[in-house]
Parts: structure tokens; sequence; C-alpha cells
């Protein structure tokens, strides 16, 4: 009962959206879509919730396929799509009784699947929708999404623009759902992310980059990775740029990541250049890659 | 580089009726940093952001901008800062070129100022055989790079930018931060919000606002000591959870 999807492709005029992207969803996995603004995110989930047609290839969701089936398939998922899409001038418990409703079941039915999430915006349930903080609307938003108690769970985007404490805790949440049964797709932009997820695809201009548990794909990094670090970061960076060996060189945190073209690659004569250009303090000493940096070796 | 402030504020404070969104929040910075000003959803950086480019009037306290006064001088901040965000940039139904126009002259540069700059502009960005194309076809990444560029288009002394890479691909998020050091390096104050904690890192101070006040305030490296973190998502997580 996960995500089934073959060859998919969706064009916009000129622009191809998506390109014959093909992967599969186990059941009760937690899988995510690891990708920058404009790489077709959004437009595979709206295919996906059968809220689009695909130009070419299937896809089945929970077992049903998303053209013929789509009226199963919208009673089987729930949607949480990247821009908040409730009833701003309904309350949060009329939001979440509408929905409810919409769906042939109540608030009590399933209460116990929203409840640790429901019970942090329910002293407010009497508020509009439209006057939460961001925080609360993405709550109720997902508590909405969950309501009719659906087999897969599709998630927009719901940590843009978010801080880190509340990132974390809205991973937590899903992990806990993920615990009682549901099939989660969940889309992000931050690579770091990508960590929380069982596997993930990596997607750029409407294309799959690769496919696999995050462990995996950091192990197959592959060339070897150094941390250089110097007291001038601006002097540090269009140094590494202007050395002829240089294979990649992206700021990373305190850190440059440096990749070099050569396979007996000596750090020594990195430093020695790196001096030459009168950088000081400098350290240069082997790491591990990271989801970003197998995204960006990828990519380019 | 010099060492002369210009961001100075003493008890900033904005209250929203009883709520005090910005709670007697100090803090200096000086020419050519990058200044990272990190908090919570809802921890009251933007009405902090909006009282020191002078759209929002402080409740009390003192701060003064690029030399000028945020109560008195409001107007005159305007013309010698830059800003950016991710929410407004550019004007997408207007070409690239247009919008270089655009600012330009609202900044009060003069026509042959502006042509020579938009010029250089748009070939070190690369964007010649799109300048005469509408923005809003522009992919993100690369709008983001022009919007940036044309908040530093009058010589401003600091720039602020607010959340400028979100979403943005990790390859373009480095160029940008590029873009940023160059600036920096170049003289220009650079004040900046993220919620991209290794970003955090690339600034030369960061501050952290917990519930309106600065509960936190130095370069990375020593903020980790202080929290005993690893890295500055650690420190984040520790002060903004409590």
């Amino acid at each position: 009962m996960g995500i089934s999807v073959t060859n998919i492709s969706k064009s916009y005029k000129n622009a191809k959206a998506l390109q014959d992207i093909s992967f599969e969803v186990k059941p009760n996995e937690l899988f995510g879509i690891i990708g920058p603004d404009g790489a077709g995110k959004t437009t595979l989930f709206r295919i996906l919730t059968t809220l689009l047609f695909p130009d070419q290839g299937t896809a089945t969701v929970a077992g049903f396929d998303v053209v013929k089936d789509y009226k199963k398939i919208r009673n089987s998922v729930g949607y949480m799509p990247g821009k908040f899409s409730l009833y701003h001038d309904l309350t949060v418990e009329e939001n979440l009784n509408f929905f409810a409703t919409i769906f042939g079941t109540t608030i009590e039915e399933n209460y116990n699947l929203i409840k640790d999430i429901y019970i942090q915006i329910e002293p407010f349930k009497d508020r509009r929708a439209g006057k939460l903080s961001g925080g609360m609307k993405q709550k109720l938003a997902l508590s909405c999404a969950l309501i009719h108690k659906p087999k897969v769970l599709f998630l927009d985007e719901p940590t843009t623009g978010v801080d880190p404490v509340s990132r974390k805790e809205f991973w937590e949440m899903l992990k806990r759902l993920q615990q009682k049964g549901i099939t989660i797709l969940v889309s992000t932009p931050y690579m770091d992310e990508a960590a929380l997820c069982d596997r993930v695809a990596l997607i750029q201009d409407g294309k799959i980059l690769q496919i696999d548990t995050p462990e995996a794909i950091v192990k197959h990094y592959p060339t070897s990775l150094y941390n250089v670090r110097s007291t001038n970061m601006y002097q540090l960076i269009t140094s590494l740029k202007t050395y002829e060996h240089h294979h990649s060189v992206y700021p990373f945190g305190e850190f440059v990541h440096y990749t070099d073209t050569r396979s007996d690659f000596n750090p020594e004569d990195l430093k020695v250049y790196l001096e030459s250009k009168t950088l000081s303090d400098i350290q240069i000493e082997r790491t591990e890659a990271t989801i970003e940096d197998s995204f960006m070796e990828l990519s380019t | 580089m010099s060492h002369d402030e210009v961001i100075k504020v003493e008890g900033l404070t904005k209250m929203f009726g009883d709520f005090a969104a910005v709670n007697a929040i100090s803090f200096e910075v000086k020419k050519g940093e990058i200044f990272g000003f990190l908090g919570a959803n809802g921890a009251g950086k933007t009405t902090a952001m909006k009282m020191l480019i002078g759209i929002s009037h402080p409740s009390s306290g003192r701060a003064t901008v690029a030399g000028f006064d945020v109560y008195t001088q409001a107007e005159d901040i305007k013309k010698n800062i830059g800003y950016m965000s991710q929410k407004f940039a550019l004007y997408d139904d207007l070409t690239v070129k247009e919008n270089i126009n655009f600012f330009g002259g609202i900044y009060g540069l003069t026509r042959k100022r502006i042509k020579e700059k938009s010029e250089a502009l748009i070939q070190e960005l690369g964007l010649e055989n799109v300048a005469n194309q509408l923005v809003g076809a522009l992919p993100l990444g690369w709008k983001q790079k022009l919007s940036f560029s044309v908040s530093l288009f009058h010589d401003p002394k600091i720039v602020f930018l607010d959340e400028p890479t979100g979403g943005v691909d990790p390859i373009t998020r480095r160029q940008f931060w590029e873009m940023i050091y160059k600036a920096a390096h170049q003289g220009t104050t650079i004040f900046v919000t993220t919620h991209y904690m290794d970003e955090a890192e690339y600034c030369d101070r960061v501050s952290i606002m917990v519930n309106g006040k600065i509960e936190a305030l130095d370069t990375p490296k020593k903020l980790k000591e202080q929290f005993q973190a690893e890295s500055m998502n650690d420190v984040f997580l520790k002060l903004a959870r409590g």
C-alpha cells in the first residue's frame, strides 16, 4: 500500500517540470523528495494526489491508479500542500470538523491519531485559522490532513521557512505518525532533513539524481572530501577557485569543502599554495560527505 | 577594516499593546561585518529589522543606522541601506534591465550612472542573454543573485538581507554567499537573517533572539564553546528550546 511511480513526465508549455520520473515507496516508509524550488516537487505531489494529469507514465497510490481510481485515492490519502490551504475565516475547530465531515467521519472517531498534534492548538480552537501563527497553522493543516485516517500522507514542503526548533518538532511528529502505520511522502528543500527519512530521492530540474538511503548516498560520494579552514574566508574561497587542480570549492559552515582532480592529491601541496597566497592558520583535513555534498556533486 | 560602528542599538523596544515584540535589545555592528540575526519564528526578528530600516517607529530605546537616527532620520537611513528579502525582491513583470533602471532611479542615481553600472552588473552576473526577458521567467537562484546585486546598486553602507536564500538550490546558495563575502570584503556591512544554521557559521558574529530579547551574541566559534555545542544548529536548539 505504498506508492509506485513509473516513467512520469509533465510539461507546462516549454518547461519540463518532470522528466521520466520513476520510484517506489514501500508501505509504511518515510520517503523524502529532496530538492530546491523549481525541481518539480509540487508537480509530482499534485499528480500523485490526483489534482493534475501526467503527460506520460503511470502511478499508483495505495494500490490505486492516479487517473482511473482517482476517487478512491482521494479517500485514502491526506495531502498538506506547501501553501496554507485551509479556510481562513473558519475557526480551528470548524476547519477540522469540516474536513472530518467531508470524509464521512468525525473528530472523535480518529482523535487518537491527531491527539499529539491537535492538543497543542486546542487552546485556540475558537480562533480563526487566518489569525494563527505559522507554526500553529502548520499543526492545524496536518491535523486536517490526518482526520480521515489516511493510508498515505503527502506533505509538500511542510518545513519551508520554519525555524530549526519547529522543524525538529515537526519531524518528531512525522516519526510518530509513521509508527502508527502511515506511509509518508515528504518534500523539502533542506538537505539536512534527508537524514531523517528512510530513503530519499534527490531531485533537480525535473529529474531524479539518485534514490537511496541517506547513509548509502553519502557513502557513495565519489571522491575524497577535505575541510579547509583559514582566517580569511573570502580570500580562501577565491584562492581555492584559482588553484589549477581544484574540482569543487564550496563554503560549508566554518570550513570550505574542497575536492581535488588528482587521485594522488597531497594536502601539503595545497597548503603550500595557500600560504603563497598569504593565507594563514591553514588547516586541511579529511571529512565525510553530507547529503548536500552529494547533491551538489550529482547536479553539476 | 576600520572599526566604526555602522549600527548602534541600545534598549530598542517595540510594544504592540502589552506585548513586547522587541524587548530592550542592544548591540553594535561594525563596518564590513557580516552580522547574523537569528531567532525562532515569532521571536521578533522582523519587527526589530523594520525599526532598523526606518519603516517602523520604536516604542522606546535608541538606534542609529549608518549614522542616522531611526526616530528622526528614517528617510536618510533608507537612502543609505540596501534591502532584500525572499518575499519582496524584484518585479516579475519587468525585464532584468527595467528592474535595474527602476531601482537605480528609486535610489536617485543619474541615468548615465545607471547605464554604466547596469551594463557592468549584467555582465558580472552573466545575464547578457536574458537582459530583456521578464524577471518572472528566470530561475529562482538567478533572481536572488540579481536581487542582491540590485540591493547593492547604490553602494549602500549596509545591506539588510531577510532570509535571502530560502528554497534556493545548494550550489546557488553558496554562490550567493560568495557574493556576500565579496561585498563585505569591499566594506559593505551585511545584516542577515536565515533559517539555515550552516549559514550562521558564515557570519562574523551572530545574535540569537528568543521572545523579543537577544539571548546570545558572539562569534559562531565562541557561541559553540559557550553552549558546548558541536554546531550552530545545536546552539540554536539549546537556546530557543530553553
